[in-house]
């Protein structure tokens, strides 16, 4: 594994040894001392071509705990304002000796376009292109889902899948790489996915995706779902009229009051509702169903540090840089 | 164009001795529980943490032992795993480790007697990484260090204080240590069963 873009090609194994990773780099964020001396004089670049909080903040600390040193670059205010194309800021980041780079950009495929070329000789991790995936959110949403799995079943969640669980993920598909890149995790890790939106947020060709599409929350709910995702509204790409108004978008999409108490009256009572956030309370779900003690949201962005902590120890901690010196020394597992 | 003959290469062969069988390791191990003891003055404040993956489960072996001779202690409680991944000094130079979980005893490791366990003792670089992880996890009052097997050829100074058996090595020969709780017989008519061995490779 050299670069992290998507999950649609990201085998079994690798994504099982991303979460089993990060369940030990979890453990660290539980100690006294949050560090790990692992990435000691690495460069990490945060490119971030688009506005982003929890994401950029979540890289950074996942960086910082495994003590590389992080570069924020953020379009604004740099010389991408001034017109500077991806090549040449990707080759000003390499003269200046970044290991990885984290990059999220508008366009669809800027990380692939990144990493098969050779401006750069440094891993590439997409943290969202686009409409297209949003590898690390996926992960950290899989990892969520893997501990509350194990949890039911009495088992230790490393190692194990989602074999057999039914999530659901309802909202803007049509503009969510958050749901594109769930969908080809949780088909890898053995889950069933349902997504739920109106016909207007569902993209073309969604048939072809290895999930069911439904245009009904409720009938999606009352066949028994074990994680319900909502994803947000996303106002900044709702440039047709995708719903008639915000009102009737909450009353049949949302995640409201009246669902909440209905996973009760369904029997669903270990239901976890998921949201990869930020949240638009009241739109796409309710301010009692975010607060609620199904609500794993604040874990989520606390797994993120996780999740990223693995990426970047996988992706950058192999003999990427130079040759492995044939010394005998240390050449067996545990001297 | 002319092609080079090729000089001739010495087929490689394996050669493998046993150095110690399961009888030997049990009476190593027990010796060194009774070391442990005697230089601790009795078990107050012991913690034995194994380094993985064969440096745990002789741990546990060890804390069997120590409870053995000891009944005020309970082995379960004075076990722990330390992984010591994160803080080699050759991860850019290796392939990717995947790290293997660290759990404490619930009694922690401030103040306590931390015994280290770890199969083979070489280039000593393992035991630099686990003391640098201990000072992030607590601040013991005495760090020890026993080891199966020393076959030195040390790169940095660090000692044992507690040794199964010194074996003088060649840094060409290969010791593997095959504890039932990690590893299967490789070979023989016990193929795949359980097996407590330590064989010292050489290819010749």
């Amino acid at each position: 594994m050299k670069h992290l873009l998507g999950t649609e090609d990201l085998s079994y194994a690798n994504a099982i040894r991303i979460l089993d990773t990060a369940e030990e780099m979890a453990a660290v964020g539980e100690r006294e001392v949050k560090k790990l001396p692992a990435l000691r004089g690495r460069t990490v670049v945060n490119l971030f071509f688009e506005d982003s909080t929890r994401t950029r903040i979540s890289f950074e600390a996942a960086a910082k705990r495994l003590s590389a040193d992080v570069i924020n670059f953020a379009a604004k205010g740099s010389s991408v304002s001034k017109g500077e194309s991806l090549k040449d800021t990707a080759q000003t980041l390499a003269a200046m000796g970044a290991d990885a780079v984290v990059i999220r950009h508008w366009a669809s495929g800027a990380p692939h376009r990144l990493a098969a070329t050779d401006w750069i000789d440094a891993a590439v991790i997409n943290a969202g292109d686009g409409t297209h995936e949003h590898p690390t959110q996926a992960l950290l949403d899989a990892f969520t889902m893997r501990r509350h799995w194990s949890r039911l079943a009495g088992s230790p969640s490393a190692g194990a899948d989602l074999k057999g669980m039914r999530v659901a993920i309802a909202g803007d598909v049509l503009h969510s790489r958050v749901a594109r890149s769930n969908v080809w995790l949780l088909r890898t890790l053995g889950a069933e996915v349902t997504l739920v939106a109106p016909p207007t947020l569902l993209p073309v060709g969604v048939e072809e995706w290895p999930c069911t599409v439904s245009y009904d929350l409720d009938e999606t709910l009352a066949r028994g779902v074990d994680a319900m995702m909502m994803l947000r509204v996303q106002g900044e790409r709702m440039n047709a009229s995708f719903f008639p108004s915000t009102r009737e978008y909450s009353r049949r999409w949302g995640f409201d009051d009246n669902r909440l108490r209905a996973l009760d009256s369904l029997g669903l009572k270990d239901t976890i509702i998921m949201h990869p956030g930020p949240m638009n309370r009241g739109l796409e779900i309710s301010s009692a169903a975010a607060d609620s003690p199904r609500s794993t949201v604040l874990a989520q962005v606390r797994n993120g540090v996780s999740i990223r902590m693995a990426a970047l120890y996988l992706l950058l901690s192999g003999d990427t840089r130079e040759p492995a010196t044939p010394t005998a020394a240390y050449s067996k597992e545990s001297h | 164009m002319t092609s080079v003959p090729e000089a001739p290469v010495p087929a490689k062969v394996q050669l493998s001795r046993v150095v110690l069988n399961q009888a030997d390791i049990d009476r190593a191990l027990t010796r060194i529980a009774h070391e442990i003891l005697e230089s601790n003055k009795g078990s107050q404040d012991l913690v034995l943490l194994g380094i993985p993956r064969r440096g745990y489960p002789l741990a546990v072996r060890l804390a069997a032992k120590i409870a053995a001779a000891d009944p005020a202690v309970d082995p379960a409680a004075i076990v722990g795993q330390l992984d010591v991944t994160m803080f080699r000094d050759d991860l850019s130079h290796q392939p990717t480790r995947p790290p293997y979980p660290t759990q404490l005893p619930s009694t922690g490791i401030d103040n306590k007697v931390v015994v280290l366990i770890d199969d083979v003792l070489y280039s000593g670089r393992t035991i630099r990484a686990a003391l640098d992880a201990i000072t992030d996890l607590g601040r013991p009052r005495i760090v020890r260090l026993a080891v199966l097997i020393d076959r030195g050829h040390r790169e940095l100074p660090i000692r044992a204080d507690h040794v199964g058996k010194n074996l003088p090595t060649s840094s060409a020969e290969k010791v593997r240590v095959r504890l039932e709780e990690t590893d299967s017989a490789v070979s023989g008519e016990n193929s795949g069963g359980a097996v407590n061995e330590v064989v010292i490779e050489a290819t010749a």
